[in-house]
């Protein structure tokens, strides 16, 4: 007996019947090809999030940032007219990369007045426009204008900024969004700048992590031993349901039901969680945020726990009911393997008692993150070994059938419309 | 050596040098280089301070900390790292994470 009503149809799944209910397989998860694909159907072509307004506090801040997957390195700057702007970061001259500091493989960041190159010194104005040529007489017949940097399509939803790579894009960041993810538009982002920023590089498919995320149907038992022994056995016998799942393609949306640990026996909780006030769930006492967008726990759950809103690609906004947020974002450099970033955002604290329940919520998180992206590299050892290739996804993981279909389905017309 | 710690922590003075750590990559280093029983120790010492650790603190403004209630917050940043090997695994590393790494490239300041 469900504890959550599901739709009509009897399951999740089925109300969404174009994704079926069969058996799935992950080639497209161990083939190199496969991942080529992706690249010229995906991220070349969808918007794609590359950090927010706060990275770029004043004219002149930038940041650069390299996406192996779109085989593009960007740099983003804020410009005099307090614009932020996205271009390849290469200069016109003889195409040296411009904005790099030490090793032009790392990104960098930092603020300046203008790019200047440092192969023959060339210089940029924030805004691309070309202002310097070194020994100008020497060249023939240039007109400046027309040697600015190459631009980005760069857009800001909500403080968070996307590129999008293709020459015209289909759709603006506001189509592509969607109502499901602008009805958020509202929710204090801005305010929220207390980061702790993780990254780490996984062995595994960029689609395997964002599966991990996708469903919770693993929490009980893969981070059963994160917490006391009696919490955990009460959990794997509960199982994990989720009350509310919503697909809007190309993104998709799951919300869960709250657990009020300040509210349970000693015995359930790590001692530390009561010291602090703080744990998974987030700051046992909620930040006061004020009133909430629409678009935030759409179906009303009560008692409502978390939003994941799973941006496609490969972009995670998950807001918590305690009054914070991450962020996940998975970089694929190759078809097995991916640069995985969490972002986890708090209002900035005022006194110490919140400041250590952020602490040991921004712990917590990392700990969990540990076990999901080890469990990665297993299956993803398991998969290319190919003696299996069809495997079973129940109700609670629609949202992982989701996103492969639907990463199919961009392959599908990309090269159906261009052949 | 002068004291990392206010005064009224003496008792906390002998954990500073070691877990006084500004940053979370040192202070999850410094976990994973630790044995599970030094940590109990410094568990054992520090839990029950908190309380008045977190007393003290909050008389001073926040946003202008001296330096060693700095390292007493950071102490207590530690004792948070320390507790998840103490309270549950007995060992530093969160169980079946291999090789597996997830490096903190920012954090609040303090
Ligand atoms: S390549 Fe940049 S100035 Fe020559
Ligand atoms: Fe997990």
């Amino acid at each position: 007996m469900p504890r959550f009503p599901k739709p009509p149809e009897g399951s999740w799944t089925e109300h969404y019947p174009e994704l079926g209910t069969g058996p799935v397989s992950y080639e497209d998860s161990i083939s190199p090809e496969y991942f080529e694909r992706e690249k010229e159907a995906i991220f070349k072509r969808a918007w794609l999030n590359v950090g927010r307004v706060e990275q770029l506090p004043r004219v002149g801040s930038y940041f650069t940032k390299d996406i192996k997957a779109a085989h593009a390195s960007i740099v983003v700057a804020r410009d005099k007219a307090g614009e932020v702007r996205a271009f390849h970061n290469m200069c016109r001259h003889r195409g040296n990369k411009l904005v790099w500091t030490e090793d032009p493989k790392n990104e960098s960041q930092g603020v300046c007045r203008q790019f200047t190159c440092k192969y023959h010194g060339w210089r940029y104005d924030l805004d691309g426009s070309l202002t310097f040529i070194q020994q100008e007489g020497e060249f023939f017949d240039v007109d400046r204008s027309q040697w600015g940097l190459a631009p980005v399509h760069c857009e800001v939803w909500a403080g968070f900024i996307f590129v999008n790579f293709s020459r015209e894009p289909s759709q603006s960041l506001r189509e592509f969004l969607g109502p499901m993810v602008t009805d958020l538009e509202g929710y204090p982002f801005e305010r929220m700048t207390a980061r702790f920023g993780y990254s780490t590089t996984v062995g595994a498919n960029w689609k395997l992590f964002m599966d991990a995320f996708a469903e919770f149907y693993h929490a009980p038992v893969l981070h059963g031993n994160q917490s006391p022994e009696k919490y955990s056995k009460a959990a794997v016998q509960a199982g994990f349901e989720a009350p509310h799942y919503q697909i809007e393609r190309p993104h998709r949306l799951v919300s869960t039901s709250g657990v009020r640990f300040w509210e349970m026996d000693a015995d359930m909780i790590k001692p530390m969680e009561a010291m602090t006030r703080g744990g998974l769930f987030g700051p046992w006492d909620k930040a006061e945020l004020g009133e909430m967008p629409k678009g935030l726990n759409p179906a009303k759950c009560d008692p409502w726990g978390l939003d994941s809103f799973q941006l496609f690609p490969n972009f995670v906004i998950l807001i918590w009911s305690q009054g914070w947020y991450l962020t996940y974002h998975y970089w694929p450099t190759s078809h097995n393997t991916h640069v995985f970033e969490g972002n986890v955002y708090f209002l900035p604290a005022t006194n110490v008692r919140d400041r250590i329940s952020q602490e040991m919520s921004a712990v917590t998180f990392k700990e969990f993150a540990l076990q999901d992206a080890n469990t990665l590299e297993a299956t993803q050892m398991m998969l290319e070994t190919r003696y299996v290739d069809r495997f079973l996804l129940g109700d609670q993981e629609i949202l992982c059938r989701h996103l492969h279909a639907e990463v199919r389905d961009w392959i599908d017309t990309y090269e159906g419309a261009s052949r | 050596m002068s004291a990392l710690l206010p005064a009224e922590f003496a008792d906390l003075e002998p954990f500073a040098a070691k877990w006084c750590l500004p940053t979370e990559p040192e202070r999850y280093g410094t976990r994973l280089a630790s044995t599970t029983e030094q940590m109990q120790v410094f568990y054992d010492a520090i839990t029950p301070r908190l309380e008045d650790v977190l007393a003290y603190l909050e008389k001073l403004p926040y946003d202008a900390l001296p330096d060693d209630a700095t390292n007493l917050l950071c102490l207590l940043y530690s004792m948070i790292q320390a507790s998840f090997p103490v309270e549950i695994w007995r060992q530093p590393k969160v169980p079946d994470t291999g090789a597996t790494s997830f490096d903190c490239f920012v954090e609040p300041v303090p």
